[in-house]
């Protein structure tokens, strides 16, 4: 693997390697000297076009345990504020000598152009482009589901027959669309659920079942995983759906609707929340809960990707 | 017609073998601007006569683009109309329609005599301006339509192309006041709220990819008001660049129904579909967008049945920095001069949908028709102007940049494989293209400013 840009093009077998190698970061994170020699002398670019304090940090943590340098380039304030190019950028990240790039871009696309670009040599990880993928997020998911689902057993395993719910903005949502991937890879089944107006077009040739209702679909599926995405309050201005009241009443996940759940189920969302919108204060906090969890494993996930990209063995082997 | 014997280039040129469209092989005997014969044997033997041999080669009119972005004035990085021009012949084009979105907008009559009186000057191609429709393309109120007609640039064409003109008063307005001049609205058919900030053919594919979509019924619902208004109030209507089978059908309704209306499709989308866009790589962003295989199989049937009159290019230069980005911040549009016949030759004549006498209908005889540019366009007989191309239809290559001669090098095509390759390019009988070369600018020049000394030869003077 030489580019993280996206989880569909992940084999089932990459996903879990990547997965078992988070196990072993996590085992590191438990030690009481939490850092690893690693990628010493090695040096990774937050590139962040668009504001992300907890994937930047979560990154930034990871290349920190990795014993990388680090640098934080955020495009507020900075050259591309004032027109720089991405190309332009990309050829000064790599006259410093990046030997990866973060990139997070409001941009579809953004990190598989600077990939195939001949601008910038080094490894490319995608930490969200646009409502395209966001692959870290959709292995940490992955990860999460695989920890609680099987516990002390999780090493090496897929989630072959697990039912995955997931409700929300799917149209503007990076991480469903990386989620669906990864997950229908890993033998799970996914359906969505969102207004019809919030479902992408198309859906129809993607491996999903889509729903209109919530009450329905939690009914029938009895889901082990139920993921709410956050409604994003610019949506309410363009009219896909009438108020916020009418949304939370319909697809929000509520204490009831919580009561309904199997107790075993997890409910996860990739924060931040809107409490009250598409997820009641009950179910944020609540033991099936896995929100707290997700950050922790991410860490994990992005020290196993930046492991598999940068280290010197891994590249030997590939 | 003046006597013409004095003009430079006015020399005799011989086309020995030549296929004409209706598939005779023949010799053309060029002489003063004029086809003076196409018997064969015509000229043999006459001194000072310059013999080519056109021996496999098929002979075609001079094409005449309905719908090309020249740039200048105002975006002289991208394309000039010398480099555009040159572009043109080096595709076999003898007449181009200049788009209006340049800068000044050409929307008074002194930006379009400025452009038509550049390409007159520069000697490669006849320069039709076309003038905007509304004030600085703003879609607000008629620009001086009249004026722009009546002007020594005689426009016939309006069009706000790169923006639609989406009121929907305004543009029946717009399609009852160009009847006046015997113009013609070519309609940018998208819904503008549609299409905010869209990117690519909406679908399962924009979707996955994560790109704002352009969706179908966003042309069609324009071009079904369009034509309707065009009934209503009985004006000629011409719909630039069709994209989507849902158009191909609307446009096939409203002929049925005896409605006004022509239509043309690009070459890119009788070619490429919205696979390509895959990459992410901006060469293939273009407005409309690229469809889908149904959509491109649909313009091609629409074309070989004659719903669609036309093929244009809407050759759209840019520089290289407005390609070199991430997706939602490259710039549309394709360079598609020289690869055009090369690409209807591939998409159509190979497959046997469209003879070579269609490829000189749709590129040649009906856009010069719906242009109202009279004196230009032929089909072979005695005296026509000798406005004509000759193609290799048997060369097969690999499509590379130095192939291109205007200024900005975003085509789609580079390194695909295309049929056919134009050799020769005759405008009023001066060769602009000889055997893959470009004709020295100078001597363009040269031979143009004689001929506007000579007085006008139907270029530019609709009539």
């Amino acid at each position: 693997m030489r580019h993280l840009l996206s989880t569909k093009d992940l084999t089932r077998d990459e996903a879990i390697q990547i997965l078992d190698i988070a196990e072993d970061m996590a085992d590191v994170q438990n030690r009481e000297v939490r850092k690893l020699p690693t990628l010493r002398g090695k040096t990774v670019v937050n590139l962040f076009f668009e504001d992300s304090t907890r994937t930047r940090i979560s990154f930034e943590a990871a290349a920190k345990r990795l014993s990388a340098d680090v640098i934080n380039f955020s495009a507020k304030g900075s050259s591309v504020s004032k027109g720089e190019s991405l190309k332009d950028t990309a050829q000064t990240l790599a006259a410093m000598g990046a030997d990866g790039v973060v990139i997070r871009h409001s941009a579809s696309g953004a990190p598989q152009v600077l990939a195939q670009s001949d601008w910038i040599d080094a490894r490319i990880v995608n930490a969200g482009d646009g409502t395209h993928e966001h692959p870290t997020q959709a292995l940490l998911d992955a990860f999460t589901m695989r920890r609680r689902l099987f516990p002390g057993a999780s090493r090496g395993r897929d989630l072959d027959g697990v039912s995955v719910v997931i409700v929300g903005d799917i149209l503007h949502s990076r991480v469903a669309r990386s989620n669906l991937w990864l997950l229908r890879t890993l033998g799970a089944t996914v359906t969505f659920v969102a207004p019809a107006t919030l479902v992408p077009l198309g859906t129809a040739s993607w491996p999903v079942d889509v729903s209109y209702d919530l009450d329905a679909t939690l009914a029938l599926t009895q889901p082990d995983v139920v993921m709410m995405l956050r409604i994003q309050s610019e949506r309410m201005n363009a009219a896909y759906f009438p108020t916020a009241r009418e949304y939370a009443r319909q697809w929000g996940l509520d204490d009831e609707r919580l009561g309904r759940l199997r107790p075993d189920s997890i409910v996860m969302h990739p924060g931040p929340m809107n409490r009250g919108l598409e997820i009641s204060a009950g179910a944020a906090d609540s033991a099936q809960s896995t929100v707290l969890e997700q950050v922790a494993n991410g860490v994990s996930i992005r020290m196993a990707v930046l492991y598999l990209l940068l280290s010197g063995e891994r590249e030997a082997q590939a | 017609m003046s006597d013409t014997s004095i003009r430079p280039g006015g020399t005799r040129s011989l086309l020995k073998g030549a296929m004409l469209p209706d598939g005779t092989v023949t010799d053309i005997l060029i002489e003063n601007g004029r086809i003076v014969s196409t018997a064969p044997g015509a000229g043999t033997g006459a001194s000072g006569t310059v013999v080519i041999d056109a021996a496999g080669l098929v002979a075609l009119p001079g094409l005449v683009d309905l719908h090309t972005h020249l740039r200048e004035p105002g975006f002289e990085q991208s394309e000039t109309v010398l480099t555009g021009t040159r572009a043109a012949a080096a595709g076999g084009f003898t007449s181009v329609f200049a788009m209006a979105n340049t800068l000044p907008v050409s929307d008074t009559a002194g930006v379009v005599e400025q452009v038509q009186a550049l390409g007159a000057r520069a000697g490669y191609a006849t320069v039709r301006p076309i003038g905007a429709v509304t004030v600085g393309l703003a879609g607000e109120r008629l620009s001086e339509i009249g004026a722009m007609a009546q002007s020594r640039a005689a426009v016939r064409v309006f069009s706000d192309d790169g923006k639609c003109v989406h009121d929907s008063l305004l543009m029946r307005r717009a399609l009852e006041y160009v009847k006046t001049f015997d113009g013609v609205i070519a309609q940018h058919a998208q819904d503008p709220r549609l299409t905010e900030n869209a990117q690519m053919n909406e679908g399962a594919l924009s979707s996955e990819l994560g790109l704002k979509g352009w969706p179908a019924v966003a042309e069609e619902s324009i071009i079904a008001r369009d034509v309707l208004l065009a009934e209503h109030v009985g004006a000629r209507l011409h719909v630039c660049h069709l994209s989507t089978a849902g158009s191909v059908d609307v446009i096939r309704w409203a002929k049925a129904r005896g409605i006004a209306v022509t239509a043309e499709a690009t070459p890119h989308h009788l070619l490429l579909t919205e696979d390509l866009v895959r990459s992410y790589d901006a060469r293939f962003k273009v407005n409309p967008p690229l469809r889908r295989d149904e959509d491109v199989q649909a313009l091609r049937e629409g074309l070989a049945d004659g719903t669609i009159d036309i093929v244009a290019t809407d050759h759209a230069p840019h520089p290289r920095e407005s390609k070199e980005s991430e997706w939602d911040a490259a710039s549309f549009g394709m360079v598609g001069l020289e690869s055009a016949l090369p690409v209807v030759q591939t998409a159509l004549v190979d497959s046997g949908l469209l003879g070579w006498d269609d490829v000189a209908r749709v590129l040649s005889n009906t856009p010069a028709r719906i242009g109202r540019l009279p004196g230009h366009s032929h089909s072979f007989e005695d005296g026509s102007p000798a406005n004509l191309t000759l193609v290799d239809p048997a060369a097969r290559s690999t499509f590379t940049l130095d192939r291109l001669h205007g200024k900005s090098t975003n085509t789609p095509y580079e390194g695909m494989t295309l049929s056919g390759s134009v050799r020769w390019t005759f405008h009023h009988g001066f060769a602009t293209l000889r055997d893959g070369e470009l004709a020295d600018p100078s001597e363009a020049a040269t031979f143009a400013s004689g001929e506007l000394a000579a007085g006008p030869s139907g270029q530019g003077i609709a009539g």
